[in-house]
Formats: structure tokens, sequence, C-alpha cells
């Protein structure tokens, strides 16, 4: 058996809910086939980057924690996302940092902090079928991921072979905000906002909005003051919607579509999300709190487009003190440090999580 | 983006909309942002099949204009979505762009007779249809006229949409147009021919829906391991046979 052909993991526990997930299912939205693909796709784009994989590898997004793998083969991997309190077979790991995991080694996830949905990203990405052009998981339509469903205890996923070769070295991310209780979230305002009035588009951006708990992958759905539309018709003959419409039902409370969206709607659409802060959106938990600020579409170009900049950027390898480690009575030249809560100790550039017993200066 | 929305269109096309004299009628086409990776060009407001025409001419200007290399495009009842990357092209180049496919639409919009007719055999009433008894008496019809009806005519495709390979057909006999369930079912089977109001549609898999079920068919209409899934799209008509039972 050749070391590339058996990769892969198995899922050991799954609480909530755990799917495979990439950047989505694009070129088959004529046909009425959803998007999907990652909710917070910069975590997944900071994960594929951190484990050597390119762009559109296919990661685990992993709502509300309590999850466990197994690694059947020894592979880097990387945690991003919500915060979570992970381990791996009981040491501590850190978020937005590549480590490489033993075979047999246990990654577990308990305890949701700030945020919805962790990532797992592995080195080779998830290698599950690609349906359709995509790996991602469009539940209610059962297309792609593990058998076009949700994870399950017992699954083996398969994971492809590593792009950058096995040589590569752990990275980390200096550019990660945790996810907050309260957004801001910008907005580029159309393509129905002249279908409201003036004081519906004031209050649209004048309002606290609180995400309702009847949110899920499809949209966020929004308690707060009802919108009001031009001449009180809110439905409209369907049109096709985009991540992050933000449509207006009779009701007059908004609804922000995201990730596993149907490709039309037929309610108005007063504003859309800037691309740039719609994976913090992926990220919003029932009771967190928006408001909406309207800008240009040049500037929400121009926020994206040094998003991206600032993403490759600020990815690094790891520089970490030097320190000798005594393991059963040889001094090892290291390097060490500290992510989160989460200690490391860095081998020939590649991190590994430990405990430290005691720390003894020289 | 204001002066930019105010380009001045071609005089047939408000001409040929007989929309002239409305208010309605002078706001489209209109070229708009739905955020900053995606225009929208809506063509109008309602379903009607002159619209629908101009958005699949629309659709393919801009497909054979080659405006971008990976981007997606989705023509609805009444207008037409362009992706684009931003890091690639900025909303004022795709804004040209676009208009100048508009522009480019001319008279007369005649695109629907060469279309493909994708034929449906369908067992109408009984288990699989249960709704053809309610359908007929709403329409103070017997349930063969109903079949003779909704198997009469060559259906436009509108637009696929609501799941993978659901299309939207216009051409509904107005006299079998019904109201949807008031309560959803919650499953209901692959196959499965419905009326909603003045539509008709066939859901590709099972799953929960409110149209009235007529008939079901036993053709396979989205299949996610072709590189055509589905069999029904927007350059299709649809023709429903009435079968006495499935194959």
């Amino acid at each position: 058996m050749t070391k590339t052909s058996d990769r892969s993991i198995q899922v050991v526990r799954c609480g909530f809910m755990a799917l495979v997930q990439d950047q989505g299912r694009f070129g088959f939205q004529e046909l009425g086939v959803s998007v999907s693909g990652a909710a917070d796709k910069e975590a997944l784009d900071v994960g594929n980057i951190l484990v050597g994989n390119l762009p559109g590898s296919a990661a685990l997004e992993v709502m509300l924690g309590d999850f466990e793998i197994e690694f059947i083969e020894s592979m880097m991997f990387a945690l991003t996302g919500a915060e979570t309190e992970a381990r791996l077979d009981d040491v501590p790991v850190g978020r937005n940092l590549s480590y490489k995991a033993h075979a047999g080694s246990r990654l577990s996830l308990s305890n949701v902090g700030q945020g919805l949905r962790a990532y797992i990203s592995v080195q080779g990405g998830i290698d599950t079928p690609i349906i359709l052009g995509s790996r991602s998981t469009h539940i209610t339509s059962g297309i792609g991921g593990f058998e076009g469903r949700a994870l399950r205890p017992g699954d083996v996923l398969k994971v492809g072979r590593p792009e950058l070769g096995d040589e590569y070295l752990s990275r980390c991310w200096g550019g990660g905000e945790s996810p907050t209780d309260e957004l801001n979230v910008r907005v580029v305002l159309g393509p129905q906002d002249d279908e409201f009035s003036e004081s519906g588009i004031e209050t649209f951006l004048s309002s606290v909005y609180v995400v309702s708990d009847q949110s899920n992958r499809q949209g966020l759905r929004l308690e707060g003051s009802a919108i009001e539309s031009r001449n009180g018709r809110y439905d409209i003959v369907s049109d096709a919607v985009v991540n992050g419409s933000i449509q207006v039902p009779g009701d007059g409370k908004p609804i922000i579509l995201l990730s596993d969206r149907q490709t039309t709607g037929g309610y108005l659409k007063i504003a859309t999300v800037a691309s740039v802060d719609i994976p913090r959106l992926g990220q919003a938990s029932p009771g967190n709190r928006i408001t909406f600020s309207s800008v240009s579409v040049e500037e929400s170009q121009q926020l994206f487009i040094e998003r991206q900049d600032k993403l490759s950027s600020s990815i690094n390898e790891l520089v970490g003190d030097q320190f000798f480690l005594r393991v059963s009575d040889t001094d090892i030249s290291v390097g060490m440090a500290v992510s989160g809560s989460a200690e490391i100790v860095v081998l020939d550039g590649i991190a590994y999580p430990i405990i430290v017993d005691e720390f003894i200066p020289d | 983006m204001r002066e930019l929305k105010s380009r001045i269109w071609p005089s047939w096309f408000l001409v040929s909309r007989k929309l002239k004299s409305e208010p309605e009628g002078q706001r489209f086409p209109r070229v708009v942002p739905a955020g900053d990776s995606a225009i929208l060009i809506e063509l109008g407001s309602e379903v009607d099949p002159e619209i629908s025409s101009m958005v699949f001419a629309l659709t393919d200007l801009i497909k054979d204009a080659g405006l971008n290399s990976d981007l997606e495009i989705l023509p609805t009842y009444r207008s037409v979505l362009v992706y684009y990357d931003p890091l690639v092209c900025s909303y004022a180049e795709m804004f040209d762009a676009v208009n100048d496919a508009v522009e480019g639409l001319v008279e007369p919009i005649n695109v629907n007779n060469s279309l493909k007719i994708v034929e449906i055999p369908v067992v109408y009433g009984g288990d699989d249809g249960p709704d053809l008894h309610f359908v007929a008496d709403h329409a103070g019809i017997t349930e063969d006229t109903v079949i003779e009806l909704h198997s009469g005519t060559d259906y436009r495709v509108y637009m696929l949409g609501f799941s993978p390979g659901f299309p939207y057909l216009g051409g509904l006999d107005e006299r079998i147009a019904a109201p949807r369930l008031k309560t959803p079912r919650v499953l209901v089977p692959a196959g499965s021919v419905g009326i909603a109001e003045s539509q008709t549609g066939v859901y590709p898999n099972a799953g929960p829906g409110g149209w009235r079920i007529i008939g079901r068919t036993s053709v396979t209409l989205f299949d996610v391991n072709s590189s055509t899934p589905s069999l029904i799209t927007p350059a299709t008509k649809v023709r429903f046979i009435p079968v006495g039972q499935h194959d």
C-alpha cells in the first residue's frame, strides 16, 4: 500500500452538523442548482493556504463544535473559523495555524466560543466525488459532499494527495479577527431599493436587527423594525438572487440569503451584502445584533480587493524563539510559540501541539 | 452610478413593448448592481412571453460576447443576472459591456420557434395525480378535459429554479389554473406534474411541495452524474404526452 493512496480521516463523533464544503458549485444555477459552499469562505481560504492546498479544496464545516475525527494517516491540518476548544489527543490546539497530526491521533472540537462554524482543513483536501464541478454538500437537494448528506460517526473520508508535497511547512495567519456578537454589515443598495419608500430605506439603515433562531445555511432571518415598501407590495415575479442578497418579504423583516440559497426568489431585494462582509454572516448566531451601512459598488469592490491582498500577505511561516527541549535526556533545539491558549513546538518548521510540564530557563 | 443608469435606450425597445405610454414601461430595461460581484439587467416586471424571449436573446448575446471566461449567467422570467469577478473587472467596465449587449438586441426577437421540444410521458390522475379531481372541479370541467388541455400545449420554459431541474413553464390554459395547496405536502414523489395558479411544472426530485399534482412521469429529469444534468433547459420547450401506465 502506497503512502498516498490511503490517506483518509474517520468521523468519530458528530454533534450538531458537519458538512464537506468547498468554494461552491458554480455554473449550474440556470438549471436551478444551488451554489452552496462554505458559509465562511474566508475561513475556508485561510485553512487551505495554511495546509498548502489549492483554493478550491474542500474542508469540513463543523457547526457548534462537539465533533471528533481520527487521522488514519499522518497529515497536516488547520482549524479556522469559530473559536472552539480543540484538542489533538488531549493536547490543546489553536486556531489559524497548521499542525502535523500523527496517524491514529484524534482531533476533537467542543464548546464553541465566538462564532458558529469551525473549519478543519487537511493537507490534500477532503476528496469526496466532484458532483457538477464541486464537492460542496447541498443537503436539501442531496447533492455533493459525502453521499449528499451531513456527516455521521463512522464515515471515512478520503483525503487527496498533497499539492505541494510532504515538505510543506507550518504556517500561521496573523490577520484573523475573532467573530463578534455585534456586526456592522456593509451593503450595496439594490437591485430593487427604488421599490422601497424613503422611510423604508431609513429604517433599514438605522435599525438594529437580531438574528432569529430560524436561520440556517440558506439564510439569516432577522427580527426588528419592518421595512416599508413603496406601494405596500413585496412580491415580485421571480428574479435571480446572489450570496448576500437581502430580500424583504411581506412582513417587512429582512432575510439575508447565504450559501444554500435557492437560485431565484420572489421578494423585493433592498440591498446586497459587500463580499468582504459575507463570511462574517456565516459566523452569525441567533441573538447576534446586526446593523447595516450603505457603501457604493466601487467602495465594496475596493474593500474586497484590499481584503484579498491582506489575506495572502498575512500568512507566514512560523518564527518562534529557540529553546532546548529535553526528551529522554536528549536536548533538541526547537522553536516554541503560543497560539491563543495553546502551546506549540516547532520541529524542522512543522508545528505540533504540546503540553509543557515544566519550563526551566537557562 | 445614477448618471450611468440614465443611459438612453434604443427607441424601438419601448415601442416594441407597447409600454411607451405606461409609466411602468419607462423603467426597463435597466442595469443595476446586485452587490459587488454581479450585475442585473431587468427587462420587465411581469411574466410575459415577449420579455422572456428578450431574456434568452440577451443571455445568448452576453455569452457570445465572452465578457469574462468564467462568468455565470442566470436568466429568469424577466431579468438576466451576470456574475463577474471584481478582482478582474470593475463595475463600470461590466456596466459598459452589458449595455453593449443590450443594444445588440434587435427586432424581431423570436428565439422560441426553433427550440427543441422535450416530450414528457405522464400518467394523469389516480395515485400519480391526487389533485386531478380538484383541478377538474375547480375548473368545472371533466378530468379528461383537464388532461386534454394540459397536454395540448407546447410549454415555454421561463426558467429553472426552486430545486435542481425544476422548470417554471408558461402557457397553461387559464381554464385549468388552480390555487396552490394551503398546506404544502411534506413529500411529493419525483416526477410529479403540478399546477400553481397559471404555471405548470414537474418536480425532478422527491421533496416538499405545494403545487396541485395532476400526474406523474417516470422520466429522469435531473441526473447529477451527467455533464448535461437537466433534461429540460431554458433552451427547450416541453410537451406532456398522456400515457396509460409507466414504462
